[in-house]
C-alpha cells in the first residue's frame, strides 16, 4: 500500500472516530432514558391522572397540556412567521427599517428562554390579564419560536431561483401569484423544517411556561384557553426537584414520553423534507 | 403599415449608468425584427421595456415613450399583467417552471382565469404545435419539464409564451444555450410564427441575425445606429460602425 493511501486510510479512521464521539452522547442519553423509563410506560401512565402526590397514576394532563401548548404556538407562530418571511424575502426593500427588523429577529433568536417567560408574565399574564393560562403560554412560546421560523423560512424563500419569479411575471402573473404558485411550493420543505424545529423547541422548553401557563398539580384537562395546564417539561422539573421520594421510574418515564414526542416530530420533519426534495427539479 | 411597437426618444438608466440613449425605433407587425450588437448595447433592456419586466428592477429611470398599438404602455393605470399577456417573452436560458410539461404551458392561461378543461387542452396542443414540439412531447405531457432536453425545454418556453395568445413575442438570445440542430428547429418555428405574431429577437450571433431578420436594428452602447430591412442592412449597411461589426472587424 502506498504512503498516500495509508494517510487516506488513517484520515478515514480518524473522521470515523470523531463522528462516533459526536453520536455517542446522544445514543447514551437516549439509551439511558429508554432503559430506565420503559418500565414506567403502560396504558395507565399515558392515560390516567396523577395520583398519590404524583407518585402514582399517570401523566395524561401533562401530555395533553404540552400538545395543547404546541398547537397554540403553531396556530400563532406559523402564519405570522411565514407572513414575516414572505415580506422580508419577497417584498421588503433594503431600507433602514428592514435592517432594524432583521437585526431584531437575529437578536430575538439569542434571547434566553427565561427572559421570554418573564416577558410573557408581564405582557400576557398581567397586563393583558390572560392569567396563567394556555393562551398566555402559547403566545409566549410563539414569540420565542418566531425568529427560528422567520429566518429559516426566509432563507428557504431566497434559495428559490429568482428566474422563476421573472418567468411568472412574464406570463402575466402578479408578484403574489408568483409567490403563491411557484416560490412558496418550492420553499415549502425548508419552511416546514423551520416550523418543526421551532415547535420542537417550544415543546421542550420549561422556562417560558414557568410563569405563564404551567400548573404544579392540576389533575384534569384545561376546560378553556384561559386555564393553566400541566405540561411535560415543567412536570418533569417538578417531579425531579420538588417532590421528595419520587420513584426514578416515573421521572425517567416522563422524560421518555417527552423525548418520544420531540423525536417523532423530528422524524416527521425529516420525512417531509426528503419527500419534497425528491420532487424538486432544480 | 402601422408599427406594432414604437420607441419614441427612449432613454433608460440603471442608477446613473445609461443603458439606452434617445432610441427612436418602429417595430412592424407580423415580421421578425432583430435587435443586435455587441454586449452591453442595451438590447435586453430594450426588450424588457416592451413587457415592462424592468419594472421589477430597483433604481432605474426612463424618459421617452413606448407605444404598443399607439397606446403609451407607461402611462399610469396600465394593467401590467395584462400587458405581459399581450407581450410574451422567452429568456436566454430555458427556464421551465417546476412541474410538468402541461403545468408549464397552462400556468399563464390559468392565471388569466381560463378554467374550461376542453379549452385548456386545446391551448396545450395548439401552443406545443406552434413551437414545433407537439410530436416530441405528446406522450410525455405529464412528465416533469426538467426531463426534456435543452432544445425541447427552450421550445417549451416558447410554447408557454404562445399559450397566452400574445400579440408580440420577445426572445432574448433564445438559442444561446442550444446545439445547432435545436437552434435550427427554433429558427424554423419562428419563421412559421411570424405570420401571426410580431417577433422581436436578440440573436446570439451576427449569423443568426442575418438568417432570421426581416428587419434589423444595430445597437452600440445604448444607441440605435441604424435600422433597415434585414437584406439591406446585412448587404449594404449605411453606417460604417455597422459594417465594421457585421464584417467582424470588432465585437
Amino acid at each position: 500500500m502506498s504512503n498516500r493511501h495509508r494517510i487516506q486510510r488513517l484520515g478515514f479512521i480518524l473522521l470515523g472516530l470523531i463522528s462516533l464521539i459526536v453520536v455517542m452522547p446522544i445514543l447514551f442519553v437516549i439509551g439511558n432514558i429508554v432503559v430506565q423509563g420503559i418500565g414506567a410506560i403502560n396504558w395507565e401512565f399515558l392515560t390516567a391522572m396523577p395520583r398519590g402526590g404524583m407518585k402514582e397514576g399517570g401523566i395524561f394532563p401533562a401530555i395533553v397540556g404540552t400538545l395543547l401548548l404546541v398547537l397554540g404556538t403553531a396556530v400563532v407562530a406559523i402564519p405570522v412567521g411565514i407572513g414575516g418571511a414572505i415580506y422580508l424575502a419577497e417584498y421588503a426593500r433594503d431600507t433602514l427599517w428592514t435592517r432594524i427588523l432583521r437585526l431584531a429577529i437575529i437578536n430575538l433568536a439569542g434571547v434566553p428562554s427565561v427572559v421570554y417567560g418573564l416577558f410573557g408574565l408581564g405582557l400576557f399574564v398581567l397586563f393583558l390579564q390572560f392569567g396563567v393560562s394556555v393562551l398566555a403560554g402559547s403566545l409566549t412560546l410563539a414569540i420565542m419560536t418566531l425568529p427560528v421560523i422567520i429566518s429559516t423560512a426566509e432563507e428557504a424563500l431566497r434559495a428559490v431561483p429568482g428566474e422563476f419569479r421573472l418567468v411568472s411575471a412574464s406570463l402575466g402573473g402578479t408578484r403574489w401569484q408568483g409567490i403563491r404558485y411557484i416560490v412558496l411550493p418550492q420553499a415549502l420543505p425548508g419552511i416546514i423544517t423551520g416550523i418543526i424545529l421551532g415547535l420542537l423547541r417550544a415543546a421542550g422548553e420549561t422556562a417560558p411556561i414557568l410563569f405563564t401557563a404551567a400548573a404544579f398539580y392540576l389533575p384534569r384537562i384545561p376546560r378553556s384557553l384561559l386555564e393553566p395546564t400541566m405540561a411535560l417539561p415543567y412536570h418533569l422539573y417538578v417531579i425531579s426537584t420538588q417532590v421528595p421520594g419520587m420513584p426514578p421510574r416515573v421521572q425517567y418515564g416522563t422524560a421518555l414520553v417527552l423525548l418520544t414526542i420531540v423525536l417523532s416530530m423530528n422524524a416527521v420533519a425529516a420525512i417531509i423534507r426528503s419527500y419534497f426534495r425528491r420532487r424538486r427539479e432544480w | 403599415m402601422e408599427p406594432k411597437i414604437r420607441f419614441q426618444n427612449v432613454s433608460y438608466f440603471y442608477g446613473d449608468r445609461p443603458a439606452l440613449r434617445g432610441v427612436t425605433l418602429d417595430i412592424p407587425p407580423n415580421a421578425i425584427t432583430v435587435i443586435f450588437g455587441p454586449a452591453g448595447g442595451g438590447k435586453t433592456t430594450l426588450l424588457r421595456l416592451i413587457n415592462r419586466l424592468n419594472d421589477e428592477v430597483e433604481g432605474t429611470r426612463m424618459t421617452g415613450r413606448v407605444l404598443l398599438d399607439g397606446q403609451d404602455i407607461y402611462t399610469p393605470g396600465v394593467d401590467v399583467p395584462l400587458l405581459r399577456r399581450r407581450v410574451g417573452m422567452v429568456f436566454a436560458l430555458p427556464l421551465p417552471l417546476p412541474g410538468t410539461v402541461r403545468e408549464n404551458i397552462l400556468y399563464g392561461p390559468k392565471l388569466a382565469g381560463v378554467r374550461d378543461q376542453a379549452r385548456l387542452d386545446e391551448i396545450l396542443e395548439r401552443s406545443l404545435r406552434l413551437a414545433a414540439l407537439w410530436d416530441e412531447v405528446k406522450d410525455r405531457l405529464d412528465d416533469p419539464a426538467s426531463r426534456l432536453s435543452g432544445g425541447q425545454q427552450q421550445r417549451l418556453c416558447i410554447a408557454r409564451s404562445l399559450a397566452m395568445e400574445p400579440e408580440v413575442l420577445l426572445l432574448d438570445e433564445p438559442t444561446s444555450g442550444l446545439d445547432p440542430i435545436s437552434t435550427g428547429k427554433v429558427e424554423e418555428a419562428l419563421q412559421e410564427l411570424k405570420h401571426q405574431y410580431t417577433i422581436v429577437i436578440v440573436p446570439h450571433s451576427v449569423q443568426q441575425a442575418a438568417r432570421v431578420a426581416d428587419y434589423a436594428a444595430f445597437f452600440l452602447m445604448g444607441e440605435l445606429v441604424e435600422c433597415q430591412p434585414g437584406r439591406d442592412l446585412f448587404t449594404t449597411p449605411r453606417d460604417r460602425r455597422t459594417e465594421d461589426y457585421i464584417t467582424g472587424r470588432f465585437g
